[in-house]
């Protein structure tokens, strides 16, 4: 599924982490790291997409992570478009197709996706004209691989180096694009051990053959990690007899602070937001000294500056071809 | 004309385990004699079909025409004239109409469409149950009567099982045999994928092969206790062939076919979230698949159809999720099977059996063969002959195949239909 790189093997889409060279993943984290200086500065904006148009195509309702890909781009000086699909076009009868046409005729460089069906991006790459990226901001149950970038980011500077990482994620892995492209990256970036800590009816069939290890019992599962990952469990996976209640979610599969007491001592806590207190996770270690959660979002910024110049690169800028 | 000899042809008909080269006589639609001919018999016409094999014409047991309802995608003159092209004679429309063709009116609505368009036979499926709802039981005597010769669910199972039941032992009672298709619904629901790696790799929610085997035991449990004549379509997966061959050996009145995709394609195939791979039942491991070409081959699958369900583009043309399943299969019915011999897994006679006799003889219909008294319904086929389907090629008013782009050997060059010719490919036989 590598139609998301170029010929000179560089990113053109960003559809999924899955098949990705680690040099290239390797790449966008150190060109996070280099822009992460420019979020800092009291000028927050480089021109690198000057005169570039990135257009936020949103099909399902999102503020983290819509924001984060605003605030990126601008950042980048590109102008932003929103469109919230949630709410309009498709709804009217027009084809996902044909609304592509139609946005494509304004010129645009970028399209940043969401979508709540799994391959949808793909879909979306396949049909547009070749100079335009797509990047994934989540499809369906399938990938949300910019989320999954700024968690490596976020381990790597808490724990350096993959090789010798243990990193758990616990909870619903069925529903999770993010936890399906968190165990591409961290087996893409060489991590010792990928575990995945769930219930049977959490977990997507054959879940290690994407490298992972299963657990079911959490006591178990959390010993001696390194990173401990929780997934947002949402409401709804009461119905479909999934689960019997929160409360016995939690019970089985909540991360406290007793049990974060398995994990190393330096073990850090993350969470792709948001939050159920008290579902998935417990106050005491969402609010503590472990927890790297709110890291993870001002990363978010800088990983997605990083994967939309990279896709933009290389390509003659309008102010150069007047220049 | 109404007496053809076709002469020099290598005539293959499974049902006579008759191969080799034979001269065939037509009178009025049907065949005469095979071989020498009879005393006192003069043709009118004659054929010289030297380097072709002369075949019965292919009886297709699932095909959704699209007509009445979804004008759109495909009608009957469209897709009948598309059987004739690939050989295919007989045809058999599934009742999932709108209207459902679960009355008279219908049924004969189909049939004087099909008359009108002068090309294959159409022959109705009639509806289990009053709209498929699996609730009431449909006319099916008079549905006999208007010339349905089986009744089937239409891919929308009964899911009260007392119904089903019912519904079995009336059938029985009008001596139609049924057509179910082996799936639970709550295991299948707003899936079209098998759940497996692939499935979890894509973030797709998959079917498992128990959708297929809960129901099959729901089935032969019925079958059991009413004795009903079942054929089981489209099954998918190795267990569930399993579950049909021992059910054979233990003597139980039931046959099965397979969708001729199942026997190429694998969930792999879905991997670039190809909507052309968007089938139900789902494509499954590549296991299964061999389980079924095993299955095709030793004859507890008697027979393969195309399943064939053209679309609109515009079904196609969305994310694998949303879009429509099915594959427009008419074209690539012969063709695939003819592949299966390439591959060594079928003898030819045994591969057209698959598609002729195998089929008729579940449906008791005197198709599919060529003895004297038969319907003269056959095919000429130039069996070196390369071609590729191609957006020009292909015939089917519906283009949603994943073989699109494939190379075959083995062309139809003339279809005939009791008698008359309803096919007759560009550079074919001329008349002696």
């Amino acid at each position: 599924m590598n139609d998301q790189l170029n010929a000179e093997g560089g990113l053109h889409h960003f559809l999924t982490v899955e098949g990705m060279p680690r040099e290239l993943l390797e790449r966008i984290l150190g060109t996070a790291e280099s822009f992460s200086g420019v979020i800092e500065k009291s000028v927050k904006k480089v021109p690198l997409l000057r005169g570039r148009t990135v257009i936020n195509l949103f099909f399902e309702p999102s503020t983290r992570t819509r924001t984060t890909f605003e605030l990126a781009a601008k950042r980048l000086s590109a102008d932003v478009l929103n469109i919230n699909l949630a709410t309009s076009a498709t709804s009217k009868g027009e084809s996902l197709l044909d609304m592509l046409r139609n946005l494509e005729a304004m010129q645009c460089d970028m399209f940043v996706v969401r979508h709540a069906d799994s391959g949808a991006a793909h879909f979306i790459a396949r049909h547009v004209a070749p100079h335009v990226s797509v990047v994934n901001a989540g499809d369906g149950r399938h990938a949300h691989p910019t989320q999954a970038m700024l968690d490596m980011y976020t381990i790597r500077r808490h724990k350096g180096d993959f090789e010798p990482l243990r990193v758990a994620i616990v909870g619903d892995i069925l529903h999770s694009r993010v936890a399906r492209s968190q165990i591409h990256a961290l087996n893409g970036l060489g991590a010792g051990e990928v575990r995945v800590i769930a219930p049977r009816t959490l977990l997507p069939k054959d879940v290690d053959s994407l490298g992972t290890h299963v657990y079911h019992d959490i006591r178990r599962g959390l010993k001696d990690v390194d990173v401990v990952i929780t997934l947002r469990l949402q409401k709804e996976r009461m119905q479909g007899a999934l689960l019997p209640s929160e409360q016995e979610y939690y019970q089985l599969y909540g991360i406290s602070q007793e049990r974060m007491a398995l994990a190393r001592s330096d073990a850090i806590v993350m969470h792709p937001g948001p939050i159920n207190r008290g579902v998935e996770i417990e106050s005491a270690v969402a609010d503590g000294p472990q927890s790297v959660i709110l890291n993870q979002v001002t990363n978010g910024i800088a990983v997605r500056m990083a994967v939309m110049s990279m896709c933009l690169e290389g390509r003659a800028t309008p102010v150069e071809e007047n220049a | 004309m109404s007496r053809l000899t076709i002469r020099n042809a290598r005539l293959i008909d499974p049902a006579s385990e008759h191969d080799g080269i034979s001269d065939l006589h037509i009178d009025s639609g049907r065949v005469l004699a095979v071989g020498p001919a009879p005393a006192g018999y003069s043709p009118e016409q004659e054929l010289d079909a030297s380097g072709l094999i002369l075949m019965p014409g292919l009886v297709d047991l699932g095909a959704c025409l699209r007509e009445p309802g979804q004008e759109h995608k495909a009608t009957i003159a469209s897709e009948a004239a598309a059987a004739a092209a690939g050989g295919i004679t007989s045809l058999c429309a599934s009742p999932a109409t709108d209207p459902i063709t679960d009355t008279t009116a219908v049924v004969e609505l189909i049939t004087r469409r099909a008359r009108q368009a002068r090309q294959s036979r159409v022959i109705p499926l009639a509806a289990l149950t009053r709209g498929l709802q699996g609730e009431q039981l449909a006319e099916m005597a008079a549905m006999k009567g208007a010339g349905c010769v089986a009744v089937s669910d239409g891919g929308r199972p009964v899911i009260n099982t007392l119904v089903l039941r019912r519904a079995m032992e009336y059938a029985s009672t009008q001596d139609l045999p049924i057509l179910l298709t082996p799936v639970d619904p709550f295991l299948s629901d707003g899936s079209h994928m098998h759940e497996g790696w692939v499935s979890t790799r894509l973030g797709l929610a998959g079917i498992p092969v128990a959708a297929e085997t809960a129901a099959l035991a729901r089935y032969l449990a019925l079958v059991e206790e009413t004795g009903a004549r079942v054929h089981f379509c489209r099954l998918s997966s190795a267990r569930g062939a399993d579950m049909v061959r021992r059910a054979r050996q233990e003597g139980l009145p039931v046959s099965a076919d397979v969708a001729l995709h199942q026997l190429f394609l694998t969930e792999m195939d879905v991997s670039g979230y190809d909507s052309n791979c968007n089938v139900l039942p789902p494509l499954r491991g590549h296991a299964d698949r061999e389980a079924l070409r095993h299955a095709v081959a030793d004859g507890v699958i008697q027979a393969i159809c195309s399943d064939h369900r053209p679309h609109d583009p515009d079904a196609k043309q969305v994310p694998f999720v949303t879009a429509e399943p099915g594959i427009s299969g008419l074209d690539t019915l012969l063709a695939l099977t003819l592949r299966l011999v390439e591959e060594r897994l079928l003898d030819l006679p045994t591969a057209i059996h698959r598609v002729t006799a195998g089929p008729a003889g579940i449906l008791g219909l005197t198709a599919g063969r060529l003895q004297p008294g038969d319907p003269a319904d056959l095919c000429l086929l130039a069996v070196d002959e390369p071609w590729r389907l191609d957006q020009q090629t292909m015939r089917s008013h519906g283009r949603n195949s994943p073989f699109m782009g494939w190379e075959f050997t083995g062309r139809v060059r003339m279809t005939l239909l009791e008698g008359r010719i309803i096919h007759q490919a560009p550079e074919t036989v001329a008349p002696a």
